[in-house]
């Protein structure tokens, strides 16, 4: 095991030398660094050009070049001693990447993660509702999703999501013909997905049209768009509905003291909600962390006092509940600040450009807001791209252990079918999956070049892109080390983790 | 029970059910798997008709603006600038159903915009085939090799897949953006050239599984050569997932294209891509939609069209994932003949995959994960 992993180190450190020196050669044939002095006309001409091949030592051939810039990226191994070299503007690259990095990570981390989850939970669905209209019209989905250039998607979404929703949230009022509309598409949408016989899915349909029309109209009548808010009676009956879910779905509904170590945590977190709310006007970062991490722990300790035959699974139900229904509480104590937030914006809070509106000034709630708002677009435009493929995946996936054998042995031996899904189908499942997601994950800090590009985000993409239409060397090869070292780590941990997940796959010794 | 008149009748229609399913069974026998999973393609409704339509499109693309010399049959070119008419709106309209003049309408200086369009489309797919050709046979070449010789051989064709992996696609973007000159061709050249890892790496997993295989062994002991082997044994029970793979790979190459272009990097003016017609259009959204529509429409439907024939392909190579409907059907015994359609498949060697051989993810026809246009 030992010696498979510095094998593949060394190899991988062989491999990113060996690309480092060909990306560096293709920058420097990609253009003319000094192109933009020798179109000009100044007079200091021949004294700027004599100060850029100074500074990118454009007098020595580039693969000499790139030994010189080799010598400062190797004392990156030393802390504190990292040289990449300089960006035309005099950045020192290091600088330049470490701002980057954090604001890639902020847009990315996000999207991939809601994609993945959202997209490994339709890719089951779907899976286990093989061949009905659900599959077929989320399949046909999928693939138009992949389908869709990114930029394409990011101009329709700046002027549908922000333009046109900035213009309704001046006006936030609903016609009955347009509540009516989006009832009729959560309608259409909760009858695929609770399916059944004809008859059943027209109740569904039609209870789902009138029950979202009528809160869609309510909510316009009352003002809602522009004071919004969910209150302890919406987050109860919210939290309720999450405890039933969680519980169905991980011990069933007969489990009862999983089920009532849920409801105590929703009442809990009610409580909080008129209680400790209030307090936290001027709270920091870390405390929200802080009591996020409470919230979970508060959990555990509910379903652990519980007790009963399986202990762990009231304290795996409790932590999920608690967790999520403060997540509730949290977006209420947002939407409180969201009045303030609409007026410093001066009525336009929905940004298409940028991760933060220049000179806004406030407490946490205003600034969180304010990232929300300018992550909001670009954070749909990956999740509608990056959501396809990991539908499918996972959807394969489960296919593939549904028709096991050990599958038709759990059945056999009587198992409800939740067991046999969640426990016997949905682990083994998920083994390949992530595979896929370490990959994924490896190449995040790549960033999303052109959907940062469009949504004008400053992260890594940016960076690379910048550099690499003005010619300039330094950050595009910071950009790709950064890049090409965590991708080559993550797929070493791919492989680990999959040979550590199932142990008919083992790593070659 | 037995005594009630209609039950001899059903007996007896389940007797010939039986005994039809029987003689489709042995038809079956006679079918090569060409055959088979021709049959299974052609039973993809969604993959048929999107085969129809993408035929379409590239017939109208190709015809309407014509190739090099010929002018095509649209009265247009995508050069000329006739006068603006109507603000440059298009003219197009279903009820009822009249082309206009200019059907998808006019860009600022008056460039007929279908005809733009058309030649958009045209190079997109031009570019499309490129890659695809280029980097499915570099794919191929590489996997193959390595998966068969394995040894020294396979340790550095795949170190220098892992390390055109890491390369960025946008470099190569940028090296042909410099030298302007370069025609179409190069660039989906260069590009196919950067896009092979994913099917070396898949190509190879099939070969490194294939090679085991009991016929292998025969033909080799038959005194075969290894270039026998490779192309007469192995190399047509990997036909699937390269096959599967191909398409895929085009349909992420349209959109690595356009991406490239959109960042001023792929296809230049005056040549124009669909990328490229929309990048230069999409500040005039709230004046002028049109131009933002119709390519980004032309390059959803390609793009959503060769997803669409490549899950057929899959299915009709693998139909391993249908499984469970079968076995549901197979109550009925009529169905049999689908179940047996399904163990002759699984039978022959093409479609049996011993799943996760080597360090090959993602399944035996998987999607290769292309966030490249991100």
């Amino acid at each position: 095991m030992a010696s498979f992993v510095l094998r593949r180190l060394g190899v991988s450190l062989l491999v990113l030398l060996g690309a480092s020196f060909l990306v560096y050669q293709l920058v420097a044939i990609s253009g003319d660094p000094l192109q933009e002095y020798r179109e000009s006309n100044r007079p200091n001409k021949e004294q700027l050009m004599q100060a850029r091949i100074n500074l990118l030592n454009l007098d020595v051939p580039a693969p000499v070049r790139y030994f010189m810039w080799l010598g400062g990226a190797l004392k990156c191994v030393i802390p504190g001693k990292c040289d990449l070299g300089k960006t035309l503007q005099g950045q020192e690259v290091t600088d330049a990447l470490s701002a980057a990095i954090p604001s890639t990570l902020q847009l990315v981390a996000s999207a991939t993660i809601l994609a993945i989850v959202i997209g490994i939970t339709i890719g089951i669905v779907t899976a286990l509702r093989q061949y009905s209209a659900l599959d077929y019209s989320v399949t046909f989905m999928t693939f138009l999703f992949f389908s869709l250039p990114v930029f394409w998607v990011a101009v329709l979404l700046k002027q549908f999501g922000a333009i046109r929703f900035n213009d309704f949230l001046a006006d936030p009022t609903v016609s009955v013909g347009v509540a009516l509309g989006i009832g009729i598409v959560a309608g259409l949408i909760w009858a695929l997905l609770l399916g059944g016989t004809m008859r059943r899915r027209l109740v569904v349909f039609a209870t789902a049209t009138v029950v979202t029309a009528g809160i869609i109209w309510y909510l316009g009548w009352s003002q809602w768009f522009s004071y919004p808010g969910l209150g302890p009676a919406v987050i109860a009956v919210t939290g309720a509905g999450i405890a039933m879910g969680a519980t169905a779905l991980l011990a069933g509904l007969r489990n009862r003291k999983a089920l009532y170590s849920a409801f105590i945590m929703v009442a809990l977190a009610v409580v909080m909600e008129l209680v400790l709310v209030p307090q936290l006007d001027d709270a920091g970062f870390w405390l929200i962390v802080l009591l996020g991490l409470a919230a979970i722990g508060a959990g555990l300790l509910v379903g652990w006092l519980m007790g009963g035959y399986d202990r762990g699974q009231s304290m795996k139900i409790a932590a999920l509940t608690s967790f999520l229904v403060a997540g509730l509480v949290l977006l209420d104590r947002f939407m409180q600040s969201w009045p303030e937030y609409f007026k410093a914006t001066r009525g336009r809070p929905i940004a298409t450009i940028g991760s933060e509106t220049p000179g806004l000034d406030g407490d946490l709630w205003i600034t969180g807001i304010d990232k929300y708002a300018h992550l909001l677009l670009p954070t749909m435009a990956l999740i509608l791209i990056s959501l396809a493929s990991y539908t499918r995946y996972s959807r394969a996936s489960m296919l593939e252990v549904m028709g096991q054998d050990y599958v038709r042995t759990a059945r056999a031996k009587g198992l409800p079918e939740r067991t046999v899904v969640v426990r016997h189908a949905f682990r083994n499942a998920l083994i390949p999956i992530a595979t896929i997601v370490a990959f994924d994950i490896g190449g995040l800090l790549g960033g999303a070049v052109i959907t940062e590009n469009v949504f004008s985000f400053k992260g890594m993409g940016q960076l690379f892109i910048q550099g690499l239409s003005h010619q300039d060397p330094n950050p595009v090869m910071g950009v790709f080390l950064v890049v090409g070292i965590t991708a080559v780590t993550f797929n070493l941990i791919a492989d680990l983790t999959y040979s550590a997940l199932d142990p008919r796959v083992r790593v070659k010794a | 029970m037995s005594d009630q008149p209609n039950d001899t009748i059903q007996t007896r229609q389940r007797l010939t059910d039986e005994l039809d399913s029987l003689e489709v069974a042995a038809d079956l026998k006679g079918k090569s798997q060409a055959a088979l999973v021709r049959k299974r393609f052609l039973g993809h409704t969604g993959a048929i008709v999107s085969l129809v339509v993408l035929g379409c499109v590239v017939l109208l693309a190709v015809t309407s603006v014509g190739i090099g010399p010929w002018h095509g049959w649209w009265k247009y070119s995508w050069l000329d600038t006739p006068p603006l008419q109507n603000g440059g709106k298009p003219t197009l309209s279903l009820f009822p159903l009249s082309a206009g003049e200019h059907p998808f309408g006019q860009d600022t200086v008056g460039r007929d915009y279908f005809a733009m369009t058309m030649r958009g489309t045209q190079i997109s797919l031009l570019i499309t085939l490129t890659v695809g050709i280029i980097s499915a046979v570099v794919g191929v070449v590489f996997g193959s090799l390595s998966g068969y010789f394995r040894g020294g051989v396979e340790t550095v064709l795949m170190r220098l897949t892992d390390m055109v992996i890491i390369i960025p696609v946008l470099l190569i973007g940028a090296v042909i953006g410099y030298n302007t000159n370069s025609g179409i061709l190069v660039l989906g050249f260069l590009l196919g050239l950067t896009t092979w890892t994913g099917m070396a790496r898949l190509v190879r997993g099939d070969f490194l599984s294939l090679r085991e295989r009991e016929f292998v062994d025969a033909a080799r002991l038959a005194g075969a050569s290894d270039r026998r082997i490779i192309f007469k044994h192995i190399l047509p029970n990997a036909v699937g997932v390269i096959t599967v793979n191909t398409t895929l790979l085009m349909s992420s190459a349209i959109l690595l294209e356009t991406s490239l272009s959109y960042l001023g990097m792929g296809v230049k003016a005056p040549d124009t891509s669909l990328g490229l017609l929309i990048s230069q259009n999409q500040a005039a959204f709230s004046t002028r939609p049109w131009l933002f529509w119709w390519p980004g429409l032309f390059i959803v439907l390609i793009c959503l069209c060769i997803n669409f024939v490549g899950d057929g392909l899959r299915d009709a190579f693998d139909p391993r994932q249908r499984k469970i409907r079968l076995r549901r059907m197979s109550e009925t015994p009529h169905d049999d003949v689908e179940g047996a359609l399904l163990a002759a498949a699984v039978v022959s060697p093409g479609a049996v995959r011993s799943g996760w051989e080597d360090d090959a993810p993602g399944g035996p026809l998987g999607e290769t994960p292309n966030e490249e246009h991100r």
